[in-house]
C-alpha cells in the first residue's frame, strides 16, 4: 500500500474541467437537498415520537400547493441538468476538424495504436499536449471500451464498425488507459498508459519507431500486395471506381443515394464490396476481403486512399497521411450528379 | 384488550391445518406458497451474497491474490444472475406479495391458486438449471450477456445459464398475470381502486411490467443461444449480425426490470410509514399514480445504458431527457413519505427504522441516477464503480432494506410470533452502517475511474477497496442476524395477536397466523387506505392531545 486515500482524479483534457464543475455543482445541489430531507426526516421522527401508546398522528391527507411545488421544482431542475449534460456530451462526442487522426484496433486483450506517421504502439498512446487527437477505433473480436479517466472520456470499441473518440490533453503526464467494457478473462489486464507530451518532445518521439514509413506508405504496400492496384488503376476508370479524390467526398451509389466516403464506408467497401456499389459500376466484380485483410492493414489502406493526391496523375501520398486541403473543392467521383453534392455533404459529418 | 386476544390453540390456521412435507409441496394456499418462495430465495440470496463476499475479499489487494481472473469473472456473473433473477425480481412480489395481496383485498386466495403453485415449481426448475451451470464450471459473461462475447467467445456454460433465466421468466409472467387478475376481479365489496393500499397499486404496476417486459428477455436470450449453437448471424458482426442490437433488446427488458425490483419496495415502505406514523399516507393519489407513471415511462429509457455504445447523439438526448422524466415520480414518492412522518405519531420499531433507512439510501441512489442520466457526465462514469454504487443503493439500499423492513412488519402476521425487538433494531442499524461503508467509497472509486469487473486494479485504488470490503463484512453480519432471530422467534417468539402494531389494513383484521381462507366472512370496506379516523375505535386510538407548540 504505497498510496494513501485518493479522492480526486487527474484532470488533463479540455473537457475535464467542465465535467469536474458539473460534478461539484451536482454534489452541492443534491447534497443540499438530501441533507434537507434527512434533517427534516430525523427532526420529524424525534419531534413527533409517539409519547402515548394509543395516540394517533395528525390526519392531514394532502396539501395541494406543497405537492405541486415538489412536482414542478424537480422537473424544472432536471431539465436544467439535462441541458448541461447534453451540451457537454456534444463537446465530448464531436471531434474538431483539425484533430490528428490515429487508429486503434482492440483485441482480447490489448490495444494496438497506429499513428499517421507510421509508429505503432501496444497498450500505449503518445500524444502531443494542446492538439486534438481523434481515434478511429475498431475491434477484432468482442466489444471493448477505450477509457482515459484523466480525460473524462470513453467510447465503446465495436467489432465490425468504426467508432470515434477525441480528446485534447492540456498537461503533460502519464495517464491510465482502461478497457471499460467487460471483454473476457483478462479484461482487467487490458490496460495501458496515455503519454501526453510537450509538442517538442512529441516531435522528437515521432522521428523514431516507424521503420516501415508512414501509415499511408504502409497502405500503399498492401495496396499492391493484395492486388488492389490490378483493377484500381489510376490512369482511367475501368471496371473499378477511381480512388483518387475520394476520401470524405460524396459518392453516389447504385440506389441513387449519396453518401460520404468516410472511414466506415471505405472499410465496408473492402470487407463487403457489394454492400454499396458506386453508381454506374457492377456488383460481384471485387472479391470480398472479409477475413483476408486484418483490421490494422485496412486502416493503412484507408490511410493510403486518404492520402491519394488531389489531382489526376499525382499518385504520391502526402507524407503524413493528412487529407490535403484541396479535397473540399474537388468534384465527386461518380454518378451523373456527383459534382453538385460536394461541400454540403462534407459538412454533415 | 380486544386486539391483544391470542388466538386459541384449537383454532386452525394455515400453518397447522395440514401437516407433512407433501401438504407444503402440493399446497395451493397463497400464504404457504409465499413461504415456499421465501425459503427458496433466502437460500439463493445467501449464495449470491457469498459470491459477493468472495469478490470483496479478492479486491482487498490490487493483484490477484485469492482467485484467478477466470474465477473472479464467474463470481461477478453468478452474483449478478442470482441476485437479479433469483432474488430481487421474485423477492417482494413472490413472498410478501403472494402472502398479502389476497388478504389486502379481502379475498380467499389469488385468482389462480394452481398457477401460483406452478410458478414456484417453474422457478425452482429455473434455479436448478442455473445452479447446474454453476456446478459445471460457471458462466463468465457478466449478468448482462453482452454479445458477441456471450454468443461466440465465452467458453463457459452460457446456454445453461440462459435457459435457467429463460425458464424463470415464465414464473415471473405467471405471478404477474395472477396478481393482475386478482387485483382486477377479486377486491372485497367497497374496495375501490382509490381505496386500495399503495402496496396493491405498486404490485399491480410491477405485474404489468413483468408481463410486458419478460417476453423480450426470453426472446433475446433465445437468440443468443441460437447464435451460439447454430452460428446464425444475429449479434456477431463476423456473421453479419449487430452487437448493439443485443444491447437494445437486453436493456428494453432490463431497465423496466429495475422497476420490477424497486416498485415492490415502494409498496412495502408505503405501508410501513403510515402505520408507524399513525397518519394517512401523504398525497395518496400522487403516490399511486407515480407507480403507474414509473411503469409506463420505465419502458422508454433503456437507451441510457448505451450512451458510449456507439448510438447517435440525438437518440442519446431523447433517452437522457426521458430518464429525467422517470425520476420525477420517484422524487414525488420520497417527498410524500417524508411529509407523512411530519406531525405523525412516530414509533421507532424495527420496520420503521428500515423504512427511514430506505428513504435515505433510495434518495442517494436516485440522486446519483440524476448524475448518470446527464450525457456528458455519464461518458466518464459509466462502466465504473460509480454505476455499481448507484444501482446497489437502489437494489440493496432500496429493495433489500424494504424487503427486510417488510418481513419484520408482517412477521407477526406470517408466523403469529413477535421477533425480538432489540435485536431487530441492532440488525437494522448494522445493515444501514455496513451498507454505507461498503458502497459509498465506490462512488469515489468510480469518479477516480476504477472500471467495473476488474479482478486486479492500479494500487492507488486499494485503500477505498479495503474500506468497502470492511463494510461488506459488517453488512454480512447484518443479514445473518435477522435470519437467526427470525427462525428462533418462529418457535420461541411471544404470540403476536392479530394486530400488534394497531395498523390499518384488511390483513390485520384476521387472526395471526391467518386461517386457511384468510377471513371468516368476506369483509366489506367502507374506509379509505390508512384511515385511522375510521379505525379509531376498533384500534382503541385517541387523538393526540394538543401540545404547546
Amino acid at each position: 500500500m504505497r498510496t494513501a486515500l485518493q479522492f480526486w482524479p487527474d484532470s488533463a483534457s479540455t473537457v475535464s474541467g467542465e465535467v469536474n464543475l458539473f460534478f461539484i455543482c451536482m454534489l452541492v445541489l443534491c447534497g443540499t437537498v438530501a441533507t434537507g430531507i434527512a434533517v427534516f426526516l430525523i427532526y420529524s421522527a424525534i419531534r413527533y415520537h409517539r409519547k402515548r401508546e394509543n395516540e394517533m398522528g395528525d390526519q392531514t391527507r394532502n396539501i395541494i400547493p406543497a405537492e405541486v411545488t415538489w412536482i414542478v421544482t424537480p422537473t424544472v431542475l432536471f431539465m436544467g441538468i439535462f441541458l448541461w449534460g447534453a451540451k457537454m456530451y456534444f463537446d465530448i462526442e464531436r471531434p474538431p476538424n483539425d484533430a490528428i487522426p490515429m487508429y486503434v484496433v482492440a483485441k482480447q486483450w490489448m490495444w494496438k495504436v497506429q499513428h499517421p506517421e507510421g509508429q505503432r504502439e501496444i497498450n500505449e498512446l503518445h500524444i502531443p499536449v494542446g492538439r486534438p487527437v481523434k481515434l478511429t477505433m475498431t475491434s477484432q473480436d468482442v466489444i471493448h471500451s477505450f477509457f482515459v479517466p484523466a480525460f473524462r472520456t470513453k467510447q465503446d470499441v465495436l467489432p465490425g464498425r468504426y467508432t470515434t473518440e477525441w480528446f485534447e490533453a492540456t498537461k503533460p503526464g502519464k495517464y491510465h488507459l482502461f478497457c471499460a467494457e467487460y471483454c473476457g478473462t483478462k479484461h482487467s489486464g487490458m490496460i495501458g498508459y496515455v503519454y501526453a507530451m510537450a509538442p517538442a518532445d512529441y516531435q522528437a518521439w515521432l522521428t523514431q519507431g516507424a521503420p516501415e514509413g508512414s501509415l499511408s506508405a504502409q497502405g500503399e504496400k498492401y495496396f499492391h500486395q493484395y492486388g488492389c492496384a490490378n483493377c484500381h488503376h489510376f490512369d482511367n476508370q475501368g471496371r473499378c471506381p477511381d480512388l483518387r479524390n475520394l476520401y470524405m467526398r460524396p459518392v453516389q451509389i447504385s440506389t441513387g443515394q449519396y453518401l460520404t466516403a468516410d472511414d466506415s464506408y471505405l472499410r465496408e467497401s473492402i470487407y463487403d464490396p457489394n454492400a454499396k456499389i458506386v453508381y454506374g459500376f457492377q456488383a460481384n466484380i471485387m472479391p470480398n476481403f472479409s477475413g483476408q485483410i486484418p483490421e490494422d492493414q485496412v486502416v493503412a489502406l484507408i490511410s493510403y486512399i486518404k492520402a491519394l493526391g488531389p489531382s489526376p496523375g499525382d499518385q504520391m501520398p502526402s507524407s503524413n497521411g493528412e487529407v490535403p486541403k484541396a479535397y473540399g473543392q474537388q468534384p465527386g467521383i461518380a454518378g451523373p450528379n456527383a459534382t453538385s453534392g460536394s461541400g454540403s455533404h462534407l459538412e454533415q459529418r | 384488550m380486544l386486539i391483544d386476544t391470542v388466538a386459541k390453540p384449537t383454532v386452525k390456521n394455515y400453518l397447522n391445518v395440514k401437516q407433512g412435507i407433501l401438504s407444503w409441496l402440493l399446497t395451493t394456499d397463497h400464504k404457504r406458497i409465499g413461504l415456499l418462495y421465501t425459503f427458496s430465495i433466502t437460500v439463493l440470496f445467501f449464495l449470491g451474497g457469498f459470491f459477493a463476499l468472495m469478490m470483496r475479499l479478492e479486491l482487498l489487494s490490487p493483484r490477484n491474490w485469492l482467485v484467478s481472473n477466470e474465477t473472479y469473472n464467474k463470481l461477478f456473473t453468478m452474483h449478478g444472475i442470482i441476485m437479479v433473477w433469483f432474488f430481487l425480481i421474485p423477492s417482494i412480489p413472490n413472498t410478501l406479495g403472494n402472502f398479502l395481496v389476497p388478504m389486502m383485498i379481502g379475498a380467499k386466495d389469488l385468482a389462480f391458486p394452481k398457477i401460483n403453485l406452478a410458478s414456484w415449481y417453474v422457478f425452482m426448475i429455473a434455479a436448478c438449471v442455473t445452479i447446474y451451470a454453476l456446478f459445471r464450471g460457471g458462466v463468465d459473461t457478466g449478468w448482462t450477456f453482452y454479445t458477441p462475447f456471450s454468443s461466440q467467445f465465452s467458453t463457459t456454460y452460457v446456454i445453461a445459464a440462459a435457459i435457467g433465466i429463460f425458464i424463470s421468466g415464465f414464473s415471473s409472467i405467471m405471478t404477474g398475470l395472477n396478481f393482475i387478475a386478482t387485483i382486477h376481479r377479486m377486491r372485497a365489496p367497497g374496495l375501490t381502486w382509490m381505496r386500495m393500499p399503495i402496496f396493491l397499486w405498486s404490485t399491480y404496476a410491477t405485474s404489468v411490467i413483468l408481463v410486458l417486459a419478460t417476453p423480450v428477455l426470453a426472446i433475446t436470450l433465445l437468440m443468443v443461444a441460437v447464435e451460439r449453437i447454430f452460428q446464425v448471424g444475429i449479434f456477431d458482426p463476423a456473421l453479419g449480425g449487430d452487437p448493439v442490437l443485443f444491447q437494445h433488446m437486453f436493456w428494453f427488458y432490463s431497465h423496466p426490470a429495475v422497476y420490477i425490483m424497486i416498485l415492490p419496495a415502494f409498496a412495502v415502505v408505503s405501508e410501513i410509514i403510515p402505520n408507524f406514523a399513525r397518519k394517512p399516507l401523504f398525497g395518496y393519489k400522487a403516490v399511486a399514480f407515480s407507480s403507474v407513471a414509473i411503469a409506463v415511462i420505465g419502458f422508454l429509457v433503456w437507451g441510457h445504458h448505451m450512451f458510449v455504445a456507439g448510438t447517435s447523439v440525438y437518440s442519446a438526448m431523447a433517452f437522457s431527457i426521458l430518464s429525467y422524466f422517470v425520476a420525477v415520480p420517484s422524487a414525488i414518492k420520497v417527498f410524500n413519505w417524508t411529509a407523512t412522518i411530519y406531525k405523525g405519531s412516530v414509533s421507532w420499531e424495527t420496520p420503521m427504522l428500515y423504512a427511514i433507512g430506505f428513504i435515505g439510501l433510495f434518495t442517494i441512489g436516485g440522486m446519483t441516477g440524476l448524475f448518470l442520466a446527464a450525457l456528458g457526465f455519464d461518458v466518464h462514469v459509466t462502466d465504473t464503480y460509480f454505476v455499481i454504487a448507484h444501482f446497489h443503493y437502489i437494489m440493496v439500499g432500496g429493495s433489500v432494506m424494504a424487503f427486510l423492513g417488510g418481513f419484520h412488519y408482517w412477521w407477526p402476521k406470517i408466523s403469529g410470533k413477535m421477533y425480538p425487538e432489540g435485536l431487530g433494531k441492532i440488525a437494522a442499524l448494522t445493515v444501514f452502517l455496513g451498507f454505507n461503508l461498503t458502497f459509498f467509497p465506490q462512488f469515489v472509486l468510480g469518479y477516480l475511474g476504477m472500471p467495473r469487473r476488474y479482478a486486479a486494479y492500479p494500487e492507488e485504488f486499494q485503500m477505498l477497496h479495503i474500506i468497502s470490503t470492511a463494510g461488506a463484512t459488517i453488512l454480512g453480519v447484518g443479514y445473518i442476524l435477522p435470519l437467526c432471530y427470525l427462525i428462533w422467534s418462529w418457535k420461541y417468539g411471544k404470540p403476536a395477536g392479530p394486530n400488534p402494531w394497531r395498523a390499518v389494513g384488511l390483513e390485520w383484521t384476521t387472526s395471526s397466523p391467518p386461517p386457511p381462507h384468510n377471513f371468516k366472512e368476506t369483509p366489506v370496506v367502507y374506509w379509505r387506505a390508512y384511515d385511522f379516523e375510521a379505525w379509531k375505535d376498533r384500534l382503541g386510538l385517541v387523538e393526540r392531545e394538543v401540545e404547546d407548540d
